[in-house]
């Protein structure tokens, strides 16, 4: 019965600490995260949004706390590829000498062998997902060639050719205009609707409410997590930006 | 028929048949490198490992073991050092490097000055490929064409290595290992280039071709023949340079690369700045 309830959510943060060197990251932070749901983490910089996803994704181990990412152990959940990740923008080299279809394919490198050949299952995952962002008439591109939201909808279909179930995304809107953010958006809401939990870090206060239903306010811990219209209110995000907010509409 | 007899005239000499060889397997391996060490931002690492071997070297001749063995040993020796003072304290990692392969740099010229015959030390600082015995030459190609085959088996791993590590790691490869085998690569390739073009220029070879190749391309396969291409063609016009006019193989070789790649540079600035004009006139 325990084991079933556990399985209802997609990540599950049990009292983790992280610290680095003398500085802690993250204090006795628990968060229960349910399968397909759309929730953002907003806090300021340094408040531990970074080091939260490290610890989903496994790339942190956390020095006290447990974790669980679609039940399994985080390095399981690796290996299952559940866990997808969007790089901020100003992370990537753009110039790099791959193509559209080289990084979506980069998505199925958990899966292949050690020589990373190439399955015919892998090309027909890769042009499904190119497919599904619509990007398929790009592939051939070098991804310096794109726009800024096509750059992310690569990304967002490298995590698809993984099959990954989770995806998180880190600042996904900086630099977007306001057309490209609302394609991205509807997209990843599509991408929720079709069974995916999306998590995405933003500082897009404004528009936050429209499309996550679920908000966590992050400051060293998991200051509140829940549905959006709980969470997302006035009192409880003054917490977490300090008091420092400018002209954001409260529903409550 | 001149031409045939200014290429083959020198080839009936063993020394200068190992010559080419050598060079033109030290230009191939080095080329296929450059390519992820460009893209990785790791050039002046590069530059780091072959400077701080000169100690190695140095202790190789007095006990009399080959170069290389002693010069890999130093490599790895560096590489460590500088992880080592990277995760301990506040110092960027550009200043360590700088520190860690000056400081054994300078270790090496000082065990130089010391010891009395200094012709063979000086052939590893500045290359004497046209000297290099027949163990050195076997065993320089054949460690280099066996780095160049695991670089290019492995070259889709290595790839995502230099592009997205975060993302490699988080779908559980090996990323740690990936990390050290690439610089056991880089330091077995340097050390076994030293006889060809020396510790001072190797890093050229590290760089340039693979800078050159970037310039003309955007897709890495492509990248990584133009930079072999141009490499090798360098190495080899290089070596036949150096017999004929009796100048320094190394410095040859780098020079010719260096060339191609401001040739590169000014034909790409010149077609873009065509590009930018043409609207205007149309």
């Amino acid at each position: 019965m325990i084991a079933k309830e556990k399985e209802n959510f997609a990540i599950e943060l049990n009292n983790v600490s992280v610290s680095y060197g003398s500085n802690r990251a993250l204090s006795n932070t628990s968060i229960s995260i349910p399968y397909k749901t759309f929730s953002g983490v907003i806090g300021m910089n340094g408040a531990g949004k970074s080091t939260l996803f490290k610890v989903i994704m496994g790339l942190v181990k956390p020095d006290s706390g447990k974790v669980l990412v679609c039940g399994d152990q985080p390095g399981t959940a690796q290996k299952h590829g559940h866990v997808a990740y969007v790089p901020q923008t100003e992370l990537v080299d753009w110039d790099f000498p791959v193509s559209v279809y080289d990084v979506v394919m980069m998505g199925r490198i958990g899966l292949q062998n050690i020589f990373k050949t190439r399955s015919q299952e892998d090309r027909e995952l890769v042009d499904e997902a190119l497919n599904k962002v619509k990007m398929y008439q790009f592939k051939d591109r070098q991804i310096g060639e794109l726009s800024g939201g096509q750059k992310k909808r690569v990304f967002v279909a490298r995590a698809l050719a993984q099959g990954a179930d989770i995806l998180i995304l880190d600042e996904p809107f900086a630099g977007l205009d306001a057309i490209s953010e609302r394609s991205l958006t509807d997209l990843l809401v599509a991408l929720k609707n079709e069974g995916k939990t999306i998590i995405l870090a933003t500082h897009e206060l404004t528009s936050l409410s429209d499309h996550c239903d679920h908000v966590a306010l992050v400051k060293h811990t998991v200051l509140a997590y829940g549905p959006t219209k709980e969470v997302f209110t006035k009192e409880l995000v003054s917490q977490a930006f300090d008091g420092i907010m400018h002209n954001i509409k409260f529903e409550r | 028929m001149e031409i045939f007899q200014f290429i083959l005239e020198p080839l009936q000499y063993p020394f200068m048949l190992k010559a080419v060889l050598v060079s033109a397997v030290v230009g191939a391996t080095c080329a296929i490198l450059s390519c992820f060490l460009i893209l990785k931002g790791w050039s002046l690492l590069g530059d780091a490992i072959s400077h701080a071997v000169l100690p190695g070297v140095v202790i190789a001749y007095l006990i009399g073991i080959p170069f290389s063995v002693g010069a890999f040993f130093f490599a790895l020796l560096a590489v460590l050092m500088i992880g080592l003072i990277k995760n301990n304290t506040k110092i960027k990692e550009d200043a360590i490097m700088g520190i860690v392969f000056t400081t054994l740099f300078a270790l090496g010229l000082i065990m130089i000055s010391r010891v009395t015959s200094t012709v063979d030390l000086t052939h590893v600082l500045f290359g004497y490929v046209l000297g290099i015995s027949d163990l050195a030459a076997w065993y320089t190609i054949g460690v280099l064409t066996l780095v160049s085959i695991i670089i290019l088996a492995f070259r889709r791993s290595f790839l995502i290595f230099c592009f997205d590590p975060t993302h490699a790691q988080s779908v559980g490869m090996p990323i740690r290992f990936i990390h050290y085998a690439f610089l056991v690569l880089l330091a077995i390739t340097i050390t076994g280039s030293l006889q060809t073009v020396g510790i001072i220029l190797v890093i050229a070879m590290l760089i340039t071709p693979g800078s050159t190749a970037f310039l003309l391309t955007k897709k890495f396969s492509t990248m990584l023949k133009i930079a072999v291409v141009v490499s090798v063609v360098s190495s080899v016009v290089g070596a036949y340079i150096s017999y004929y006019k009796d100048i320094s193989t190394g410095g040859a070789i780098v020079f010719i690369q260096g060339c191609i790649f401001l040739a590169v540079f000014l034909y790409q600035t010149m077609m873009s700045n065509k590009k930018k004009t043409e609207p205007l006139l149309s």
